[in-house]
């Protein structure tokens, strides 16, 4: 059976690969052609052979049960991967780079002298309310001023083509390790089509993260000591830390092998003795990283690390406080950070988003409830929202209560349909929703991945894209047509 | 290296040759009861007691005999001392050193792992058992292979060698030991056709018949065979052998003062022994004194070197 793209369904929704009349976009040509000829035994059998690579290189993620504790599960990896044009990644890249710098010196603005608020461009109450504003971190200069060094943009493409920015993950990012090691499954399923195709490489992450850490290094030396802080093998993203810290060389730590000695200094106890360490890519949430200061009842994190921190003994990425920026309220302002900072309009635009803590807009929300999204201006993973089109009528009326008694912890906006990939399925191939999460290096010279980590809801008609919710993923490809 | 990495490595290392060890002692063991008469003296149950976990198989209220043996020493997960758990151990530490150890040796590792496990039911039929021993001893091989020819020489290679080797001469004095007290005193063994034979199954439990031969060009004899299982410089599996390897890799590391020491105490207290006059019981408590003096290496290691419960 070959495959007959005129049939595949795209009506009412933008796919990825298949344009109108069933033709490919630009950038899937080569793809679609190959899949044609490949026909549905043999597409079965380099699924299986990509499940096969997966087990024996160990690519897992863990999920934590109530009853069985934690879980490692394979990868889910769909082979048919997800196809952009070159001259429309470099435009996404832009945006990415904008939204990133404008993020960082709202950051450190916040942090010092609040220009922003000052002149009216944003409400300093929401500082103040903010979850994740750390006022420890006042007056505080991270070393060239950054202070989200990774992070992970999630976008989205709406069924007229238009790419929105869907939040910005700036506090521990994850899910690059699955992006360099989905190409290289692909690589060994789909040889022959990286010969056909202009495909970019994305395998130069670790480099560039290693070569971002080595910058903020407070000692000037060749080879500073960098470490990669992880909270433990029970944590969902154990596999990323490991293979991170692989690929870029550095001891794999917890923090009760660190210690924060008496000249303020962190230290790692090897066998030859403590060696001081000078750049903590950390993968611990703030609130864990020092009982000291934060909870006194974590055990991930170092006692005494915020004091060898502000200090500037010692740098950490992302550095403490960055989340403040991470809070989907602050999202609605990145626009305007965009203009005040950079003196520039986005590149990118945000999904329009309706602000709950203004009267008028809550209003608005309220009676519109059936039509929208709902989400916690802290909330992660897709957890705590509402689905408007979806949701009973109790569920709407629970919202409206919660809404009504916390405005600032929520923002609502219209459902975005998010666009499809063609991806293989029980019956065949059928179109599935995907978004989109590149990672965005801060240093002094800054990086975009090529692409980014592409997750794909498996269920028919889901938008969930979460792994932890059913979600699976694709090798993410930026083609150069011109090649 | 994190002193927490490097114990890591070295129990890595312990499993894996406990892994090893395991298989070519039931493979060996049942070779050999294929040729003893029915109803002779070799039991599976000793191979218990080998493994340290008489305690372990009691719990199971069943009787020693070949099925029950074989199945908890091979499949059993529930049994720390069994190939399938002490596999699973090994990947699990692996799974905490993917970046210490070269990429290769991690796919070898978890490859051996998924084959052995999604053998193992097959693997129990007396037909399929060596086939899957064969794959445990291969496989472990080339792991081995893998570490030496991609990893560097640094501090994890260094303790995945001590691991490696302690847990290997731990092992041979312990197949001696419990293999032995079966086997007739001294004076007896002329009278027993089957003692040939049976002394052949402690070289075979080790790998060490061929090699035996070779290096010894003499019969199968009790005194020779102890020698050349304790004492032996070039035979890899002999606990003088072990030793000896502990020593010359414990030279790249700082503060190995009280482990050489140790090292030393146990290889002349093997030199000393005078052991083809040795009835089972006086070998019996030269072998408990071995494995003090192995206990003594580990206890070195760990204090200088691991971290301190905190």
């Amino acid at each position: 059976m070959h495959m007959d793209w005129s049939t595949y369904p795209t009506a009412g929704r933008f796919d990825e690969l298949v344009g109108e009349h069933g033709r490919a976009r630009a950038g899937g040509r080569a793809l679609m052609d190959y899949l044609a000829e490949l026909g549905d035994g043999e597409m079965r059998i380099r699924q299986k052979a990509a499940e096969l690579a997966i087990r024996a290189m160990g690519i897992t993620f863990t999920v934590y049960h109530e009853q069985g504790g934690s879980i490692d599960r394979a990868w889910p990896l769909d082979i048919l991967p997800r196809t952009i044009a070159l001259r429309d990644w470099q435009r996404i890249d832009l945006g990415l780079r904008q939204r990133a710098r404008a993020l960082n010196l709202f950051i450190d603005d916040v942090y010092h002298q609040q220009r922003i608020i000052r002149d009216g461009a944003f409400p300093g109450e929401l500082i103040a309310t903010s979850k994740n504003y750390r006022p420890m971190c006042q007056g505080i200069s991270p070393p060239h001023g950054v202070w989200a060094h990774i992070c992970g943009s999630d976008l989205v493409r709406d069924h007229d083509g238009t790419v929105y920015v869907l939040e910005d993950n700036l506090r521990v990012p994850s899910g690059v390790s699955y992006m360099v090691e989905n190409r290289a499954v692909i690589k060994r399923v789909f040889p022959e089509l990286f010969e056909r195709a202009a495909i970019l490489p994305v395998d130069d992450y670790p480099s560039r993260l290693h070569e971002m850490l080595v910058s903020m290094s407070p000692r000037a030396q060749d080879r500073p000591e960098i470490v990669v802080l992880t909270p433990g093998i029970y944590n969902s993203a154990y596999f990323e830390h490991a293979y991170l810290a692989g690929q870029m060389g550095c001891e794999l730590v917890e923090g009760r092998d660190l210690v924060v000695q008496d000249d303020d200094c962190v230290y790692m106890q090897t066998i030859r003795g403590w060696t001081r360490i000078d750049v903590i890519y950390r993968r611990i949430d703030d609130e864990f990283l020092d009982p000291e200061v934060f909870r006194a009842d974590s055990t991930l994190g170092v006692a005494g690390l915020m004091r060898a921190w502000s200090k500037g003994n010692v740098a950490l990425a992302n550095a403490p406080g960055a989340g403040v920026a991470d809070d989907k309220l602050v999202y609605t302002y990145v626009p305007a950070m965009i203009r005040y900072y950079l003196g520039e309009d986005a590149i990118l635009p945000n999904v329009p988003s309706w602000r709950c803590r203004d009267p008028a807009q809550l209003e608005h929300v309220l009676a519109h409830l059936h039509e929208l999204v709902v989400k916690p201006v802290d909330g992660s993973g897709g957890y705590g929202m509402l689905m408007g089109p979806s949701s009973t009528e109790d569920e709407r009326e629970q919202f409206a209560r919660a809404l009504r008694a916390a405005p600032r912890d929520f923002i609502a906006q219209p459902v975005v349909s998010l666009s499809t990939v063609p991806t293989l399925v029980e019956g065949g191939i059928e179109p599935r929703h995907v978004d989109l999460r590149p990672f965005i290096l801060s240093g002094p010279s800054p990086y975009v991945t090529t692409g980014g980590l592409t997750r794909v809801a498996l269920r028919r008609g889901s938008l969930v894209v979460n792994s932890s919710q059913g979600g699976g993923s694709k090798d993410t490809w930026i083609v150069d047509t011109e090649a | 290296m994190l002193a927490r990495t490097v114990e890591n490595v070295y129990w890595l290392a312990r499993y894996l040759e406990r892994a090893e060890n395991i298989a070519r002692m039931i493979s060996a063991t049942s070779n050999v009861v294929l040729d003893l008469p029915r109803g002779s003296t070799l039991q599976w149950a000793p191979l218990i007691t080998i493994t340290g976990s008489d305690a372990e198989f009691a719990r199971r209220g069943l009787a020693a005999d070949e099925r029950a043996v074989v199945h908890f020493l091979i499949a059993d997960a529930s049994n720390p001392g069994s190939i399938v758990a002490s596999l699973s151990a090994a990947r699990e530490n692996a799974r905490t050193l993917r970046e210490v150890l070269p990429t290769a040796a991690w796919e070898q590792l978890n490859r051996f792992y998924h084959e052995v496990v999604d053998e193992v039911a097959a693997g129990l039929l007396q037909r399929n058992r060596f086939d899957l021993l064969k794959r445990v001893t291969v496989n472990s091989q080339a792991l081995s292979g893998l570490f030496d020819g991609t990893a560097s020489r640094n501090d994890a290679w260094t303790f995945l060698q001590l691991g490696r080797y302690l847990e290997r001469a731990d092992m041979t004095s312990r197949i001696i030991d419990v293999r032995s007290a079966e086997l007739a005193r001294p004076s007896a063994a002329e009278e027993d056709p089957y003692e040939s034979i049976k002394w052949m199954n402690v070289l075979k439990s080790l790998s060490a018949y061929q090699m035996y031969r070779l290096g010894r060009r003499t019969r199968v004899a009790r005194g020779e065979v102890l020698d050349f299982l304790l004492r032996d410089g070039q035979f890899p599996r002999s606990c003088a052998f072990c030793l000896r390897q502990m020593t010359l890799v414990l030279g790249a590391l700082p503060r190995a003062a009280q482990v050489l020491d140790a090292l030393a105490a146990a290889s002349r207290y093997l030199g000393q022994a005078e052991l083809g006059a040795l009835d089972p019981p006086a070998l019996q408590q030269l072998i408990d004194e071995v494995q003090v003096h192995f206990s003594a290496v580990h206890a070195g290691l760990a204090g200088t070197y691991f971290p301190a419960a905190r």
